[in-house]
C-alpha cells in the first residue's frame, strides 16, 4: 500500500517537476509547481509529517504560489520563444548529474546499510504537538530569527517595488 | 513494508536536478525563480524522509525553516523582478549584463 | 687647542660666507681675508712652536668606536706638517686677497670666496691628520673643492667638462687610495700614523700570496702593495702619469684657483702623502723604484709637452706636472726633505706665475693664447718684473730659491745609487727644458712686437693693488725662500733618510754646475729662438713635425683615453641602455604589463555578465568534484 502511495506522488511530482521547467508559458508552469506542491503535501502525509503537510499547502500553493501568478499576470509575460542557448550543455550536465547520484547511492547502499532505527519513542504525542515543542523549546532562537528574516523580506521587498521612493518624499 | 530511503533520495535528487537545469536554460526569472522553488521542495522532500527514517523531528523543524526562508526570497525576489522590469522592461535574464560593462 | 683655530677659521669663513652668499654678496673678503690671515698668523706661532719644542698633537673628536676601530679626528704638527700649513695658509691668504681684484664684479664672487675657504679648511685638515682616515677624508674633500671650483663658471660647457674629467681621473686614484688604506687596517689593525709606524717594522718583510684564491703562488709583499696602492691615490691627485690628464684641463677654473689648487697646494698633497709615510716607503725597495719612475716619467713628460704650448695657463700647468715630477721622484729615491724642499720653494713662484698669467689675463680682457699677447713688458712692469722672477726660480737660476731646492733636489737624487744617478741625468735634461720653456713664455709674452687684439690695445694697463700685492709678496718669496734653511728643519722628520743640505764633495759640485749651465742653455736657446730669431722656432716646427706634433697633442694620451676608455664606456653605457635596459628590463616590464593584459582578456572571455553561464559554471564544478569523489 505504502509503495503504491509513493510511486504515485512520486510519479507526478517527477512528472510536475519536468513541467515546470520545460512549459514555455510561465502561467503554465506556475501550475504545474501547484500540482507537484499539492502531492509534495500528498508525500509528507505518508510520512507521517500531518503539520508540514498543511503548511506546505497553505505556505506554498496558497500563498507564494499565487504571489508568483499574481506577478506573472501583473506584468503580463508571454510565453519564452527559446530556451537559454546552453541548454545542451545545461541538459548533459544535468543527466550526468542524475547518474552520479544513482551511483553514489548504490555504492553508500553497498558500504552501509543505515537501516533500522528502532521503533519511535515519540509516536504517543502527535505530529503537530512534537514539532511545535521542538520549535518553541529546542529551536526557539532559530525561530524568532526567521520570524526577523519575514520582517526584513518584508520591508526590503516593500521599498524595492515601491516606485520611487525619492520622487514621494519630494512631492 | 515500508518505502526505502533510498527511493526517497532518488526522487529529491531527481526534482532537484530539474530545478538545476530549470536554472541553467530558462531566460525568464520568474521561471527561474519558479525552478529554485522546486530545489528547495527538494531539499525538504529529503529532510522529512529522513526526519521519519531516523525518528527525529528537527528533520521537520528544518523544512520549517526552509519554507520560512522560501516565502522571504519569493517577497524579496519577486520585488526585484518588479523593479527589473520597471526599469528594463524586460524579464529575461540574458538581457541583464550590465556586470559585462 | 688653540691650533684648532688654524683649520677651523677657514671654515668659519666658509659658513659664514657659503650660507649668507645671497646677503654677503661683495662683501665676502671682509669675512674671508681677515680669517685667513688669522688662520696664517696662527701657522707662524705653531711654526714657532714646533721649531723649539716638541709636535703638537691635539685630539679634537672621537668619531666612532666598533671593535677595535677607533677613529677620532685630531690635529697633529710636526715639523713636515708645519711648512706645509705655512705654505697653504700664505698661499691661501695671498690668492685670497687677489681674488678681491680678480674676481671683482663677478656674480659668483661670494660662491668662489666661500668655496676656496672651505677648500683651505680641507687642506689644512688634510695636513694636520693623525690618522690615515682622516688624510682620506680631506683628501676626498679637497678633491671636491677642486671640482667645485674648476666648474665655477658651470655656464660654460667646457668648465664642466673640465671639472668631471678631474673629478672622475681622481676617482681613479683614490680607489688605490681606498685599498691602500683597507689594506694598511688589515695588516696594522690600526690608521693612525704612530701606531702604523711603530709596527711598520714587524710587517717589513711579511708577504701575501695575491693568487691564493685561485690556486697559484704569487708572493707579494704587504708593504710593498700598501705603499704602491696608497701611491695610486697620489698618482691622481698630484697628477702623475698616467693619471695627469685632468691637470692641464683644470685650467679651466679662474686663476687664481689655478694657483692656489691647481700648483701650489692641493697637487702637493700626492708628495705631501708620500713623505709623510715616508717610514712604510723606506721599507718597501719596489714602491720606492716605481715612484722614482713615475715621477721621472712625469717630469720628462710634462716638460716636453710643455714646450709647444700656446695657451699661457696650459704651459705652467704642465710645468707644474713637471715639477711635482721631479718631487715624486725625490721621495722616490728617499729624498724626502730635498722632495718636500722643492714642494715649498714650487709652492711660491709657481703661485706667482699662475697668478702672473691672471694679471696678464685679465689685462687683456680674458685672452690666454700666446700668440695674441707680445710687448706687454712696458705695459704691465709688475707683472712683468715678478713673472721673470718666477721664471728665473723655475728655470733655476742662480741664487733665486728654484736654483737652491733644484740642486739640492739633484745631489740628493745623484747620492742614491745607480738608478738615482740615471734618473738625476734625467732631471737635468728636464732643467735644461725648464729653463726654455719657461722664458720661451717670458719672451713670447712681455718681449717683441705686440700682437695684442687692437680693440683691446689702447687700455691695457696693470691691474689693481690686490692684485699685483701679492704678486710682489710671492717674488719676494720666490727668492728668500732659498735662504731659510729648509732641508736643514725638515731634516730630524726624516731622521737623517735620503739627503739634506750636507752633501758635499766634488760631485755635488759638479751636478750643481751641471744644473746651471743646462738653466743658462735653456733661457738663451729661448732668447735666440724668440727674441733675435723670431722666425726660426715655425722653421723648426716644420722641419720636425713629427716631434713638434707629439708634443703639441700632448703625446696623445687624450686621444688614447678617449679611444681605450672614454668611448668603450659610452658605447658600453649605449650598448647596455639600447639592449639591456630598454630591450630586456623595459621589455620585461611592459611584457608583464602585457602578459597580464592578455591574460586578463582571456579571463574576460569567462566573465560573460550572464548569470546563467556562472551558474553553469558551478554546476560543472559540482560534476567535476563529484566525478573525481566517484573515481577515487
Amino acid at each position: 500500500m505504502d509503495h503504491i502511495f509513493f510511486f504515485y506522488f512520486a510519479a507526478v511530482i517527477a512528472t510536475t517537476s519536468v513541467l515546470v521547467v520545460a512549459l514555455r508559458n510561465p502561467v503554465y508552469s506556475a501550475l504545474a509547481l501547484l500540482i507537484m506542491f499539492f502531492h509534495v503535501a500528498g508525500l509528507y502525509v505518508t510520512l507521517h509529517a500531518e503539520f508540514l503537510a498543511a503548511v506546505q499547502i497553505v505556505v506554498y500553493a496558497g500563498a507564494i504560489l499565487v504571489l508568483y501568478l499574481f506577478v506573472v499576470m501583473l506584468l503580463s509575460i508571454k510565453s519564452e520563444e527559446r530556451y537559454h542557448n546552453q541548454l545542451p550543455v545545461a541538459g548533459l550536465l544535468g543527466v550526468m548529474l542524475c547518474t552520479e547520484v544513482i551511483l553514489l547511492l548504490i555504492q553508500s547502499r553497498t558500504a552501509t546499510s543505515a537501516q533500522a532505527i528502532p521503533a519511535d519513542a515519540v509516536t504517543g504525542a502527535g505530529n503537530t504537538e512534537m514539532v511545535g515543542e521542538a520549535l518553541y523549546s529546542t529551536y526557539l532562537f532559530p525561530f524568532e530569527v526567521a520570524s526577523l528574516i519575514l520582517l526584513v523580506a518584508m520591508i526590503g521587498a516593500i521599498i524595492l517595488a515601491k516606485k520611487d521612493l525619492n520622487e514621494h518624499v519630494q512631492q | 513494508m515500508t518505502v526505502p530511503l533510498s527511493y526517497y533520495l532518488v526522487l529529491s535528487g531527481f526534482v532537484f536536478l530539474t530545478g538545476v537545469v530549470g536554472v541553467l536554460i530558462r531566460r525568464n526569472i520568474i521561471v527561474i525563480l519558479l525552478s529554485v522553488e522546486l530545489m528547495l521542495n527538494a531539499t525538504n522532500i529529503n529532510f522529512v524522509a529522513f526526519s521519519e527514517y531516523f525518528h527525529n523531528v528537527a528533520g521537520q523543524v528544518f523544512v520549517f525553516f526552509a519554507l520560512t526562508v522560501a516565502a522571504a526570497e519569493v517577497a524579496v525576489g519577486l520585488a526585484i523582478i518588479i523593479a527589473l522590469h520597471r526599469t528594463n522592461s524586460s524579464i529575461y535574464i540574458d538581457d541583464l549584463n550590465l556586470l559585462k560593462r | 687647542m688653540l691650533y684648532a683655530l688654524i683649520p677651523f677659521l677657514p671654515l668659519f669663513s666658509f659658513l659664514v660666507v657659503g650660507i649668507g652668499e645671497q646677503w654677503i654678496k661683495d662683501r665676502a673678503h671682509l669675512v674671508a681675508v681677515p680669517a685667513m690671515a688669522g688662520s696664517f698668523l696662527l701657522s707662524l706661532m705653531a711654526l714657532h712652536d714646533v721649531a723649539t719644542g716638541q709636535a703638537i698633537n691635539v685630539p679634537l673628536y672621537t668619531w666612532l668606536t666598533s671593535g677595535t676601530l677607533d677613529i677620532h679626528i685630531g690635529i697633529s704638527i710636526d715639523r713636515l706638517t708645519a711648512v706645509m700649513l705655512i705654505l697653504v695658509t700664505t698661499v691661501s691668504t695671498l690668492v685670497h686677497i687677489y681674488t678681491i681684484g680678480y674676481m671683482h664684479g663677478e656674480p659668483g664672487y661670494a660662491r668662489f670666496f666661500a668655496y676656496i675657504a672651505l677648500f683651505t679648511f680641507s687642506m689644512l685638515m688634510l695636513v694636520m691628520a693623525d690618522n690615515l682616515l682622516q688624510l682620506f677624508v680631506f683628501w676626498e674633500a679637497v678633491g671636491l673643492c677642486s671640482y667645485l671650483l674648476i666648474g665655477h663658471w658651470y655656464d660654460r660647457a667646457s668648465a664642466c667638462a673640465a671639472a668631471t674629467k678631474a673629478f672622475l681621473v681622481n676617482r681613479v686614484g683614490d680607489f688605490g687610495f681606498i685599498l691602500g688604506l683597507f689594506l694598511v687596517w688589515y695588516s696594522f689593525g690600526s690608521l693612525d700614523y704612530a701606531a702604523v709606524f711603530a709596527q711598520a717594522g714587524q710587517l717589513a718583510s711579511k708577504t701575501t700570496n695575491l693568487l691564493g684564491p685561485f690556486g697559484g703562488t704569487w708572493d707579494v709583499s704587504v708593504m710593498t702593495m700598501i705603499c704602491l696602492l696608497l701611491f695610486i691615490g697620489a698618482i691622481g691627485k698630484s697628477a702623475q702619469v698616467p693619471l695627469h690628464v685632468w691637470l692641464p684641463d683644470a685650467m679651466e677654473g679662474p686663476t687664481p684657483i689655478s694657483a692656489l689648487i691647481h700648483a701650489a697646494t692641493m697637487v702637493t698633497a700626492g708628495v705631501f702623502m708620500v713623505a709623510r709615510l715616508a717610514p712604510l716607503y723606506n721599507l718597501s725597495p719596489t714602491a720606492m723604484t716605481v715612484v722614482a719612475l713615475v715621477g721621472a716619467l712625469t717630469m720628462m713628460l710634462g716638460a716636453t709637452i710643455a714646450l709647444t704650448q700656446t695657451d699661457i695657463k696650459r704651459v705652467v700647468a704642465y710645468s707644474t706636472m713637471s715639477q711635482l715630477g721631479y718631487m715624486v721622484m725625490a721621495c722616490g729615491l728617499g729624498a724626502y726633505s730635498a722632495g718636500m724642499y722643492h714642494l715649498l720653494t714650487h709652492g711660491a713662484f709657481k703661485a706667482l706665475l699662475f697668478l702672473g698669467c691672471g694679471s696678464v689675463i685679465i689685462a687683456l680682457h680674458h685672452e690666454q693664447d700666446m700668440r695674441r699677447m707680445g710687448g706687454l713688458k712696458d705695459k704691465l712692469p709688475v707683472t712683468y718684473w715678478t713673472f721673470l722672477v718666477g721664471s728665473l726660480a723655475l728655470a733655476g737660476f742662480p741664487l733665486t730659491a728654484g736654483f737652491f731646492s733644484k740642486d739640492d733636489l739633484l745631489v740628493s737624487s745623484w747620492s742614491a745609487g745607480p738608478l738615482g744617478q740615471v734618473l738625476t741625468m734625467c732631471g737635468l735634461i728636464t732643467a735644461g727644458l725648464t729653463a726654455f720653456y719657461s722664458f720661451r713664455l717670458v719672451f713670447v709674452t712681455f718681449w717683441g712686437k705686440s700682437r695684442v687684439d687692437p680693440h683691446h690695445a689702447g687700455h691695457v694697463h696693470e691691474p689693481s693693488t690686490t692684485m699685483t700685492a701679492p704678486l710682489m709678496v710671492l717674488a719676494v718669496l720666490s727668492i728668500v725662500a732659498g735662504y731659510l734653511g729648509i732641508p736643514t728643519f725638515l731634516e730630524p722628520v726624516f731622521h737623517g733618510e735620503g739627503a739634506g743640505a750636507h752633501h758635499e764633495g766634488s760631485a755635488a759640485l759638479v751636478i750643481m754646475a751641471l744644473a746651471t749651465l743646462m738653466g743658462l742653455t735653456g733661457i738663451g736657446t729661448a732668447y735666440y729662438l724668440y727674441v733675435l730669431n723670431p722666425g726660426l722656432p715655425d722653421r723648426l716646427a716644420q722641419q720636425w713635425r713629427a716631434a713638434y706634433e707629439l708634443s703639441l697633442h700632448k703625446w696623445y694620451i687624450d686621444e688614447a683615453y678617449d679611444r681605450s676608455f672614454v668611448r668603450p664606456t659610452l658605447s658600453a653605457a649605449q650598448g647596455l641602455w639600447k639592449h639591456v635596459d630598454v630591450a630586456i628590463i623595459d621589455g620585461a616590464v611592459n611584457g608583464v604589463a602585457r602578459a597580464i593584459a592578455w591574460g586578463g582578456w582571456l579571463i574576460r572571455l569567462t566573465q560573460s555578465g550572464q548569470t546563467q553561464h556562472y551558474a553553469l559554471g558551478m554546476t560543472l564544478g559540482a560534476v567535476v568534484i563529484l566525478t573525481v569523489y566517484l573515481l577515487l
